[in-house]
């Protein structure tokens, strides 16, 4: 129970965080997305946004810098077992799923639906 | 004839023989509705993107104009319009449709009465017995103009605006029956340095005051002259902005006389932020609604104020600051 309490918390957090760069610093949606993808990829390079995950489960998982994490430690995976070029071949590596969904459904909700404005 | 600095009184007082508004389903849900002479439950009017439906949208306009005129479509003599597409498609291929001479205008929001000055002009000059002014805009089209297309779902702060999907087009002649132009007032553009595009209304507003304080500079009257005093789509931020500046500039309109066609359109409850925008704001406000008024006798004497942010996507995206203008012309039956 504790668990959801703290995913309630933190997630929330990161959005607040996007909220306030979208209206305080006036960044563009796009900006903001970037911005909480870096962050989480630099909190993944020094091995802490996984203890994040660890403590709040989905409230850091979901959030879009839980994907900046993704790309980090699929290269740095990749690198340990197939050195530097694996930082290339290894950065989508776990977050291919997300890409790759994305496009996918992304292209079949284009082929049914119409958008209304 | 030019009066004062940058005013035009029209002598023979071109009359708007014919008007017409079109909206769409946001527009029929609002405070207008009685006042658009046609309105369409779907903003897609069965083309295949919105800007060909915003150009739907402006033909059916002319055609309603020009038929109400009791013209025919060969009868017109000159065509002017704006938009806010890039290049100005839905004007200049309606002019298409049309085949009547056209001049192709922007002056953005402001264009339909930047279009109504010149052609009063070009009729009160005898260059011609008749002219149609014509603009449109579409809510989904400025979206992915100005903004992002609304399928991106990015968020929109209170101060934004919503753009009215419509448009609007009168018919101005040398005779007929109907309410008169009778001068106009042409703006200067200001920028005070805003760049906020979810906030136009604040950019606007001193336009506008600038263009009102000149137009009763150059014709020599105060704001007793007339009923009503409408700028074009300053919404309710702009709005009390506005309201402010002409109060310390010492220009006061009393509250029920000075109203924005951005508030008018919509209903309280409806999720427009702070209010309408767009050239079909004014023009299916003031083609619509206000020519109404006036031709039912409930108001005399009008002044109408469209108000135009000059900015692009391009001078947003490069950091630039919104230049924005104001034209007015007064009407009166």
């Amino acid at each position: 129970m504790e668990k959801f309490v703290w995913a309630f918390i933190i997630g929330g957090m990161i959005c607040v965080i996007g909220q306030l760069l979208m209206d305080g610093l006036k960044l563009t949606p796009a900006h903001t997305m970037v911005t909480l993808v870096v962050s989480g990829a630099i909190l993944g390079g020094f091995g802490l946004y996984d203890d994040l995950i660890k403590f709040a489960g989905a409230g850091a998982s979901v959030p879009i810098s839980s994907f900046g994490n993704q790309l980090v430690k699929g290269a740095l995976q990749e690198a340990q077992k197939t050195g530097l070029v694996g930082v290339l071949t290894g950065i989508f590596k776990i977050t291919s799923a997300g890409i790759s969904a994305a496009i996918i459904f992304g292209f079949l909700s284009a082929l049914i639906f119409k958008p209304k404005g | 004839m030019l009066q004062g600095h940058q005013s035009w009184i029209f002598k023979s007082k071109p009359v708007i023989i014919g008007s017409a508004a079109i909206g769409g389903p946001f527009e029929a849900q609002g405070n207008l509705a009685k006042d658009f002479d046609l309105l369409h439950g779907d903003i897609w009017l069965g083309q295949d993107s919105y800007e060909q439906a915003e150009k739907k949208f402006l033909e059916q306009a002319c055609e309603t104009a020009i038929k109400k005129a009791g013209l025919k479509k060969e009868d017109v003599q000159f065509f002017l319009s704006g938009d806010l597409i890039n290049q100005i498609i839905p004007s200049s291929f309606t002019a298409r449709t049309l085949a009547v001479p056209f001049l192709g205008i922007y002056g953005a929001c402001s264009s339909s009465i930047e279009g109504l000055s010149l052609a009063s002009m070009i009729v009160d000059s005898g260059f011609a017995q008749n002219a149609l002014v014509g603009t449109s805009s579409h809510n989904a089209a400025s979206e992915k103009q100005y903004r992002y297309p609304t399928e991106y779902g990015a968020q929109k702060p209170p101060t934004a605006q919503w753009t009215v999907t419509g448009a609007g087009a009168a018919v101005v002649a040398q005779q007929g029956q109907g309410p008169r132009v009778v001068s106009a007032t042409i703006g200067r553009v200001i920028d005070m340095g805003l760049s906020d595009p979810f906030n136009m209304g604040a950019a606007m507003a001193p336009a506008a005051v600038d263009t009102i304080e000149a137009h009763f500079r150059d014709l020599n009257i105060d704001p007793s002259h007339y009923d009503l005093i409408a700028t074009g789509d300053l919404g309710k931020v702009g709005h009390r902005i506005a309201g402010d500046l002409l109060t310390k500039h010492g220009l006061n309109i009393p509250v029920e006389k000075l109203t924005d066609c951005g508030i008018l359109m919509y209903k309280e409850d409806q999720p427009v932020f702070a209010g309408g925008s767009g050239c079909a704001c004014v023009a299916t406000t003031t083609f619509g609604h206000l020519l109404n008024r006036m031709r039912r006798r409930e108001l005399k004497r009008m002044l109408i104020i469209a108000t135009g942010a000059l900015l692009s996507p391009m001078s947003y995206q490069q950091k630039e600051t919104i230049p924005c203008v104001a034209h007015a012309v007064a009407i009166e039956v």
